[in-house]
């Protein structure tokens, strides 16, 4: 069966794609390598067969390459991207990172600079091939403390949920501080691991760090590994059934909250949770306004939408997407605008977590 | 030689998000704005139209708004609603974070 990575690449100067394409098969991975002149014809190309790696020149007629970006991140987010430019502008560099591209580069002008090219996408092809996030994404975040600690070493390890951050120090394969929002040590390491879902970063390792956790990997993973089974089992330490409220429910909870819309993204339904009159026409406004803001992002090339905020005489509303659900949240009209961020931010934390 | 660029093709250019604010009317049309000139007119245009129907459609919803916020990670639009018309800032950010979620 054929192996060969597939490059699709795009910049609608045919020279340039002919000299890039020669360039790019002298890969030791031998990829395949595709062209396409125009944004459009990228989307096209995309839709017909899939790829490993698009490498997209920014500076596009009609659609430009961040546009494009911003299209291929949300509709192909397992596509490793690169972005090609020839313009010295910060601001493109920070708009692609934001848009969530692997990789911004500068179209290489000498040999060194075409050989680090060559090995950057090299690497990212020999990740591509592995499936993994960031080389990590098979493993389970215990099976990667378990690997640092077993291999004695020493590292910050970064994990994100969604909004939440929270950080794991190993110094000499020992576990010595963790820290996730306001907590520290070992509940902070066990409210990280009952994350479901999220993204690993490894830091420099910082030995300067005070130690707050005493206890060996072993026993902090093997009390965080009982925790989940009891979590997940719904049953109390005592043996008898728990009681929770529904998580759509504990979120209207939250102080300031009037009503909290939940919408599977990509379906016609909704659940409520607390106190709105007139749901299916609020749940068509949220749904109708993500979409145009998106849209209108997406010709911007400004990123992918992260919340719309409205502030109104009645009350305020939110709308963001976590982990797949949409959320409409209106807030009490008394609360100032950063305050409604701040607990539109908290909100959100609690879904993902 | 300046003939022959008559045929030559017009080379593309990157949009670069701009620092302004504008106003538009009830209308829809375009009365006012600090916007660089570089920045197409179609796309101000396209930013006023969905603002002033978000507000519109918002009070179909019984969800009467004074002002909304847009945030994407470059850039940021605040809209202030003005008698069926708005006032729109447009402000760039620069990211917090280039890390991709799993």
């Amino acid at each position: 069966m054929d192996k060969r990575p597939k490059i699709l690449l795009a910049d609608d100067d045919p020279d340039l794609l002919d000299m890039y394409r020669e360039i790019l098969a002298q890969l030791p991975s031998r990829p395949e390598i595709h062209t396409a002149p125009s944004g459009a014809r990228v989307i096209a190309m995309l839709e017909a067969e899939p790829f490993q790696l698009l490498i997209c020149d920014l500076k596009m007629p009609k659609m430009d390459g961040l546009q494009v970006l911003a299209i291929v991140r949300r509709k192909y987010p397992e596509l490793r991207t690169v972005a090609l430019t020839a313009e010295v502008d910060e601001q493109y560099r920070s708009r692609s990172y934001a848009l969530g591209v692997d990789l911004f580069w500068h179209k290489p002008a000498t040999e060194r600079e075409t050989k680090m090219f060559l090995e950057c996408i090299e690497s990212l092809l020999g990740r591509e091939n592995e499936g993994g996030f960031r080389g990590m994404q098979s493993k389970s975040l215990m099976d990667i403390i378990q690997l640092e600690c077993i291999s004695q070493s020493s590292s910050v390890l970064r994990i994100t949920n969604g909004p939440l951050t929270g950080k794991i120090w190993i110094q000499d394969g020992e576990l010595i501080d963790a820290e996730a929002a306001d907590l520290r040590g070992e509940t902070a390491f066990q409210k990280i691991l009952s994350w479901k879902a999220g993204g690993f970063e490894m830091l420099p390792a910082e030995p300067s760090r005070p130690r707050t956790i005493f206890k060996s990997y072993n026993a902090l993973l093997l009390e965080s590994a009982q925790a989940l089974d009891e979590s997940r089992g719904g049953v109390t330490a005592e043996g008898a059934p728990q009681s929770a409220p529904s998580p759509l429910a504990q979120l209207s909870q939250l102080e300031g909250v009037e009503f909290v819309l939940a919408m599977k993204s990509g379906q016609g339904g909704y659940q409520v949770a607390r106190g709105l009159e007139n749901p299916e026409r609020v749940a068509a406004w949220a749904r109708q306004n993500l979409e145009r803001f998106r849209s209108l992002g997406d010709r911007l090339g400004a990123g992918p939408l992260e919340q719309i905020e409205g502030f109104g005489p009645q009350r305020h509303v939110a709308l963001a997407c976590q982990n797949e659900t949409e959320f409409c949240v209106g807030w009490q009209h008394s609360l100032a605008p950063d305050q409604v961020r701040e607990m539109m931010k908290r909100l959100l934390a609690l879904w993902a977590s | 030689m300046g003939f022959l660029n008559l045929f030559a093709k017009p080379a593309p250019t990157l949009l670069r998000l701009p620092s302004g604010s504008f106003t538009v009317d009830r209308e829809g049309c375009v009365l006012i704005g600090t916007l660089p000139s570089s920045f197409p007119a179609s796309l101000v245009k396209d930013i006023a139209h969905q603002v002033r129907a978000a507000f519109g459609e918002a009070a179909a919803a019984q969800l009467p708004l004074a002002e909304l916020v847009i945030n994407y990670p470059s850039l940021r639009i605040a809209a202030r609603e003005l008698r069926g018309g708005a006032i729109v800032y447009i402000s760039p950010k620069a990211p917090t974070s280039p890390m991709r979620q799993s």
